[in-house]
C-alpha cells in the first residue's frame, strides 16, 4: 500500500525532521569535538597543528554548517519548549520561519566573522 | 458487470483490493461536477465491480465512517471533493493507515477505540442522570477549552496521519488523547486526576514529538497537538505539585 507519504506534507513535519537530523548530525561532531579538547591535554604542539588546520577556507566553511546545525536546532528546540510549556498560538507558521531566520542569521554571521 | 462506456472526461482511480496483502486495481470513472470521493467509490462498486468493500454512513460529514488514504494523505472521503485533490484526474485509494485491513478500503477500527478505553477517554459522572443540569459559563477557560476539542467524530484520520502511532504502536494517539483532554477539563466528571492519570505514562502525551500531521489533517479543524501540549503541562504541574 506504499505510495507517496503526503501526511508528512507540511510545515511542523519538516520542522521535526530537521530537528532530528540536525541532533544526530551533531551527535556525531561530539566525539570529534571532544578528541580535540583531548589533544589539548596531550600538549600544545598537537592543539596548534590542528588549529592551524582549521584556517583553511573549506573547514571554515564546515565550521558555518555546524554552526547552522547547532543553531537551528536550538532554535527548533525552544519553539518545542513554547508548544508545550506555553499556551497554545496559532501562529505556528511564524514560529517555524522565527527559528528558521534566527539560524540562518547565526550561520551567516559565524562566516562572517571567520572570513 | 461489465465497465460502462464514457464518452465525458474520465478519472483514472487505483483501489485498494485485498487484505494486508493486496494489489491496486484501477477502475475508470465519469469525471463530474461536485463529485466527492465517497461518490467515486460508490460509483466503483454499483457500477462496476459489486465485490468492493468500503464504510460510509451518513454523507454529510457526522459520522466518521468514510475515512480512506486519499493519494496519500488520510481524508473523509464523503466531503472530499475530486476537484481539490486530483488535479491531474488520478484518484489513489487505500485504506486508512496505521490499522489493520478487513477488505479493501475497510479498515478494522477497533485498535483506534481500543486507545480511547486505554486512555480512561471517558466521562465519569459525578451527579445523577436526575439532578439538575450543571451550570458551567460559556466563558470559564477550563470549558473553553474542552469546547475546542470536542467537535470530534471519530474518524480516525488523525491516527492515520501520526507518526508516533506507526513508530511506537502502544502510543494512544491523537483522538484518544484529545478526548481526554476536554475531560481533564470538565467540571462535571467525577475523576479528572484519573483522567490525567491514564494519559501520563510512557504511551500516553508525553510520547508525542508535536509533528501537527493530525490537526493539519483533522476534518473538523481540530487542534489534537495543542490538546496533547495542554495534557503535557496539566501532568507536569500535577507531578510537581504531587497530585500524580
Ligand atoms: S502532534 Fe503528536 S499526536 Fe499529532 S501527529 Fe504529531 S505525534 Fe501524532
Ligand atoms: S480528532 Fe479530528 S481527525 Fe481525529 S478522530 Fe476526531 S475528528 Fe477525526
Ligand atoms: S460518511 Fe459520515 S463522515 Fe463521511
Amino acid at each position: 500500500m506504499s505510495g507517496p507519504a503526503r501526511w508528512r506534507n507540511h510545515p511542523g513535519y519538516g520542522a521535526f525532521v530537521v530537528h532530528r537530523v540536525s541532533g544526530l548530525l551533531l551527535a556525531l561532531f561530539l566525539p570529534a569535538h571532544l578528541y580535540v579538547l583531548g589533544l589539548a591535554i596531550e600538549g600544545e604542539a598537537a592543539l596548534d597543528s590542528f588549529l592551524r588546520w582549521t584556517e583553511a577556507a573549506p573547514v571554515k566553511l564546515a565550521e558555518a554548517g555546524l554552526a547552522l546545525l547547532l543553531a537551528a536546532h536550538l532554535a527548533g528546540g525552544l519553539r518545542l519548549l513554547a508548544i508545550e510549556f506555553l499556551p497554545w498560538t496559532d501562529r505556528q507558521k511564524t514560529l517555524l520561519a522565527l527559528a528558521g531566520g534566527f539560524s540562518a542569521f547565526a550561520a551567516l554571521l559565524f562566516l562572517l566573522n571567520a572570513l | 458487470m461489465s465497465e460502462p462506456r464514457a464518452n465525458g472526461p474520465e478519472l483514472s482511480v487505483e483501489v485498494w483490493r485485498g487484505r494486508a496483502e493486496g494489489r491496486f486495481q484501477t477502475y475508470r470513472v465519469p469525471l463530474r461536477p461536485s463529485q466527492t470521493v465517497l461518490d467515486v467509490v460508490t460509483y466503483v462498486q454499483r457500477r462496476i465491480d459489486p465485490t468492493l468493500s468500503y464504510r460510509f454512513a451518513c454523507r454529510v460529514g457526522m459520522c466518521g465512517s468514510c475515512a480512506m488514504m486519499v493519494n496519500g494523505a488520510p481524508r473523509w472521503t464523503c466531503r472530499t471533493h475530486v476537484a481539490r485533490v486530483a488535479k491531474d484526474r488520478r484518484l489513489r485509494l487505500a485504506p486508512l493507515r496505521n490499522l489493520p485491513v478487513i477488505k479493501d478500503l475497510a479498515a478494522d477500527m477497533t485498535p483506534f477505540f481500543d486507545k480511547w478505553r486505554e486512555a480512561e477517554a471517558r466521562f465519569l459522572p459525578s451527579s445523577p442522570r436526575a439532578a439538575a443540569t450543571a451550570r458551567i459559563p460559556p466563558a470559564d477557560p477550563e470549558r473553553a477549552a474542552a469546547d475546542a476539542a470536542i467537535e470530534c467524530i471519530g474518524c480516525g484520520v488523525c491516527h492515520a496521519a501520526c507518526d508516533v502511532v506507526a513508530w511506537q504502536p502502544d502510543y494512544l494517539g491523537p483522538a484518544a488523547l484529545n478526548r481526554a483532554w476536554t475531560l481533564v477539563n470538565d467540571a462535571r466528571d467525577a475523576d479528572r486526576r484519573a483522567h490525567l492519570a491514564a494519559v501520563a505514562g510512557d504511551a500516553g502525551c508525553h510520547a508525542c514529538h508535536s509533528h501537527q500531521s493530525c490537526a493539519t489533517f483533522c476534518p473538523k479543524g481540530l487542534n489534537p497537538t495543542a490538546s496533547i501540549a495542554g495534557l503535557k503541562r496539566a501532568s507536569a504541574l500535577a507531578l510537581l505539585a504531587g497530585r500524580l
